[in-house]
């Protein structure tokens, strides 16, 4: 299973790099969202928790207009039928959350390094903290989308409702890492993070555990 | 049909009750309600608006089972009905919103200030308004049937955190968080008994309108398939 599952995610990333269509749309789009967040910025000099709230609102935003592609690409080619002759429900969902996973971490450092270097305020006093919700927060926004891009790449209306949809489940995920890494600004130490570490690694299991549970409904017509 | 006049009466006296029934420094009538500081007159609103809310969320969880039960059944009854229940929990969730936004501006100065439980109705009414999108958006009986299961249990699951984990760790003004001093727990400590019997009567109340209400919508939209489905071939 772990083997298909890894050729899955070879198949996607090659078919990635020859194309570079969800790379480049990214690219573009954390760099327009960011260069328009400096432009409303102008001189102002901004507080570190609204810092912490913008970092996240990029990461949303450039997550919602490519981690859809994964599933709307394969009912564009008609190549979805094929993958469910194929291969289990499971092992495709494990190849395409993997190929979602690299993107989601690729696109994040990138925001990351654009932040610390653009802006004042996002100075991270623990380092070992940022990192860890880092992860954490990474992981559940590629779980909770891997799967909303496989219900809407079966319903008719592709790029609108995939934000739309997205938004209330990864709400508690957005606001718990919002306040996580503003404790990281702050230097907070892990005892005092462990509540919100502690919720956003069950947000993490239970999205896990329920899309590997439904993805079955989801995936065969 | 007794039950019927039975369900009239109880709200009407509900609705009479908890509009007219004075509050006073120290109840010793039978109608009349204590004063609980912090809340004053605007304590009243609990016979009203906490129904609702209530409601918002009994209508999800029912949305979610019928969900299950689709899934598990593949009967499009059970889709029907949980469309039903989500189709009055929206109309409940907007009145909860409404009502508690309008309450807020007296309570609290302004209509919206991003109270934990308000930050949750809100989650709320905009898992409704998606799931409703999603369902606009298919045509196909079975895949609307299925895709909209699948999300509303994904959303299901997210109840708990903004239920139990999102008042611990923002500040709250609603009654009943976790650092409310003045005027919180009021179920527990600040209601005597005839506010608490008033109170529970209107939940009940409400309770039993939301499952007649929810009984005619679910057979309403069967029936209209089944309609649809003779007349269209």
């Amino acid at each position: 299973m772990s083997a298909k599952a890894y050729a899955l995610y070879l198949k996607d990333f090659r078919s990635e790099i020859r194309t570079r269509y969800a790379v480049n749309s990214l690219a573009m789009f954390v760099i327009v969202a960011t260069s328009v967040i400096l432009f409303s910025i102008g001189n102002e000099t901004i507080t570190q928790s609204l810092t912490a709230g913008l970092f996240w609102v990029v990461i949303f935003f450039s997550a919602m207009s490519g981690l859809s592609r994964a599933f709307v690409s394969e009912e564009e080619r008609g190549t979805s039928l094929t993958l469910q002759l194929l291969a289990a429900p499971s092992t495709i969902f494990s190849g395409k959350l993997l190929f979602n996973m690299v993107l989601v971490f690729c696109m994040n450092i990138v925001i990351t390094i654009l932040y610390s270097a653009l802006f004042d305020g996002f100075a991270v006093r623990n380092l070992t903290l940022f990192i860890v919700s880092f992860f954490f927060g990474n992981a559940g926004l590629a779980i909770a989308s891997t799967i909303i891009a496989a219900i809407i790449s079966k319903a008719g209306a592709k790029g609108t409702l995939y934000p739309v949809l997205s938004f209330p489940i990864l709400l508690p995920l957005i606001l718990t890492s919002v306040q996580l890494t503003l404790m990281s600004f702050e230097g907070a130490s892990f005892s005092d993070a462990k509540f919100e570490l502690s919720i956003i690694i069950c947000y993490d299991v239970i999205m896990l555990t329920a899309s590997y549970l439904l993805f079955d409904f989801v995936w065969k017509d | 049909m007794a039950w019927k006049i039975f369900l009239f009466v109880l709200l009407a006296f509900v609705c009479i009750a908890g509009i007219a029934f004075p509050i006073v420094p120290v109840p010793t009538k039978w109608y009349e309600f204590p004063f609980i500081p912090g809340l004053k007159e605007n304590a009243k609103i609990i016979f009203f608006h906490v129904p609702t809310a209530w409601l918002s969320v009994v209508a999800f969880l029912m949305s979610t089972i019928y969900s299950f039960k689709y899934l598990k059944n593949k009967n499009l009854d059970d889709d029907a009905k949980s469309y039903a229940a989500a189709q009055l929990g929206i109309i409940f969730c907007i009145l909860a919103t409404v009502t508690g936004a309008v309450w807020a501006k007296f309570a609290w100065g302004s209509f919206w200030s991003w109270d934990p439980r308000q930050t949750s109705i809100f989650a709320l009414l905009l898992i409704y308004g998606a799931w409703f999108a999603l369902r606009s958006s298919i045509e196909s009986e079975e895949k609307r049937a299925t895709l909209s299961a699948v999300y509303a249990i994904i959303a299901f699951l997210t109840v708990p955190f903004f239920v139990f984990i999102m008042p611990r760790i923002m500040k709250g003004l609603h009654p009943g968080s976790a650092d409310d001093t003045n005027s919180g727990p009021v179920i527990d400590f600040k209601m005597n008994a005839n506010m608490e019997l008033i109170f529970f009567l209107s939940l009940i109340g409400f309770t039993i309108l939301y499952f007649w209400m929810w009984n005619i919508g679910y057979k309403s939209i069967i029936y209209r398939d089944r309609i649809n489905k003779k007349y269209r071939g």
